[in-house]
């Protein structure tokens, strides 16, 4: 299994450095969990690992590879949720899913409706248009996505935000399972998930990953 | 981990699902349309309406009323999909980037360009040219709003993101644009006036080829520049 390293990073955005020489090592298997303050970079980094965002210095290598050097494989490799979640409101979650997750592998329709059932959404909504609902059920057409698309790295901004006590456990669970099928995580948070029985790092600020 | 499906097939959901949307919000599709509609109908209210002077002003009325509807269409393109991360979802999709945006454009282009160059005939029509000449037209505006969706997909790309983009697209977009005006005008002239078109068309096809080489691949390239 993979891991992830980045060394000697460097990223700015516009005047501001944001990322000064920040370096790390993410085996396979674990979860590293940002607690930073605001502003420190949380987003950033994730962009940047997404491809989102360009390192003015710095290594990032993946299974041994430089993501510079093989941008594809990387992609293929990583799933991403950031703030925004990908949805149409006037497709139903059904729709949005089978949508999103086609792009990756082939999929049934029972599986893609098991895993928004599994998501904590009921059937009553899986024909809805997805503007009809709420934020936190929104999130969860989003967490279903994640479960099914299939990638070893998970980069998650945000994850549990709009959820509701169980949906905070679900998304614990859903990543907890990720690092038992030997996945990673990075995961910028405000509310550490509580991912018992699995190795995982919590980090309340960069000087932390030294 | 399982094979990914081939960017044809990435290519081909993308389309569908653009398609879907379209369908099921008529009015956003429908407006440049109406405004093409329009702009036209404004030409002889404004103008002395004596048939063999709107003969002589439908080319000219009809690739600006084609311009402006297609830079009015193309505002749209990717704004949705960048602001509700839909962008970024296909960034990290593992897929060819350029394939998934041409899918897009290639969708938009059916639903604002075709329409076009199917409403052309009825309004070269209704200035006064004759049955002969509507081939012709209708060549010349499939070709023209072909070029201009592609282009138009580079300048969203690049405004993608910015405050007031709509009148910034028009300002990269429209200058750009002059070649896909003077050829089409021309073919559509030669084609009202009973000519032979083909060279006017030959060199609207050149461009609409021009654009589908280079085109995905600088709109993929500003819709990264874009993301950061």
């Amino acid at each position: 299994m993979p891991d992830l390293s980045i060394q000697h990073l460097h990223v700015w955005r516009g005047e501001r450095h944001v990322l000064r020489d920040l370096s790390l090592v993410l085996p396979a298997g674990q979860a590293l969990q940002l607690l930073w303050a605001n502003g420190v970079g949380k987003t950033s980094l994730l962009r940047t690992l997404a491809g989102f965002l360009h390192a003015e210095a710095g290594e990032v290598r993946w299974d041994g590879r430089g993501l510079r050097d093989d941008g594809s494989t990387w992609h293929r490799d990583i799933a991403w949720l950031g703030h925004e979640l990908a949805l149409k409101g006037d497709l139903t979650p059904l729709e949005n899913l089978a949508f999103a997750v086609g792009l990756r592998r082939r999929v049934t329709t029972p599986t893609l409706a098991a895993a928004l059932t599994g998501a904590g959404l009921h059937p009553a909504f899986h024909g809805e248009a997805t503007r009809h609902l709420s934020a936190g059920q929104q999130r969860r057409v989003a967490l279903a996505r994640l479960a099914l698309w299939d990638a070893r790295l998970w980069l998650l901004d945000e994850p549990a935000s709009n959820l509701d006590a169980a949906g905070q456990r679900f998304v614990a669970e859903v990543v907890a399972a990720h690092l038992r099928g030997g996945g990673s995580a990075i995961i910028a948070t405000h509310q550490p998930l509580a991912l018992e029985g699995v190795p995982h790092r919590l980090s309340t600020s960069v000087a932390d990953l030294a | 981990m399982t094979p990914l499906p081939s960017t044809f097939s990435a290519a081909a959901r993308v389309l569908r699902r653009d398609l879907t949307l379209a369908v099921r919000r008529a009015g956003d599709w429908l407006q440049p349309v109406a405004f093409f509609v329009i702009v036209l109908l404004l030409f002889p209210l404004a103008l002395d309406p004596e048939p063999a002077r709107l003969r002589l002003l439908a080319p000219a009325a009809l690739w600006i009323a084609v311009l402006l509807s297609s830079v009015l269409a193309t505002d749209f393109l990717f704004r949705e999909d960048g602001r509700d991360g839909t962008l970024e979802l296909f960034a990290v999709s593992g897929q060819s980037f350029a394939g998934l945006l041409f899918a897009k454009t290639a969708a938009h282009w059916l639903l604002t360009g075709l329409p076009l160059a199917l409403v052309s005939p009825l309004a070269a029509l209704s200035f006064g040219a004759p049955a002969a000449a509507l081939p012709g037209v209708l060549a010349a505006v499939l070709l023209g709003s072909l070029s201009l969706s592609l282009l138009g997909a580079v300048g969203a790309g690049l405004t993608l993101g910015l405050r007031r983009a709509g009148a910034l697209l028009s300002l990269l977009v429209l200058p750009l644009a002059i070649p896909t005006l003077i050829f089409g005008a021309r073919a559509t002239a030669l084609a009202i006036g009973g000519e032979d078109a083909s060279a006017a068309l030959y060199l609207l096809g050149a461009l609409a080829v021009f654009g589908l080489t280079l085109a995905p691949l600088a709109a993929a390239a500003a819709v990264r520049i874009s993301l950061e």
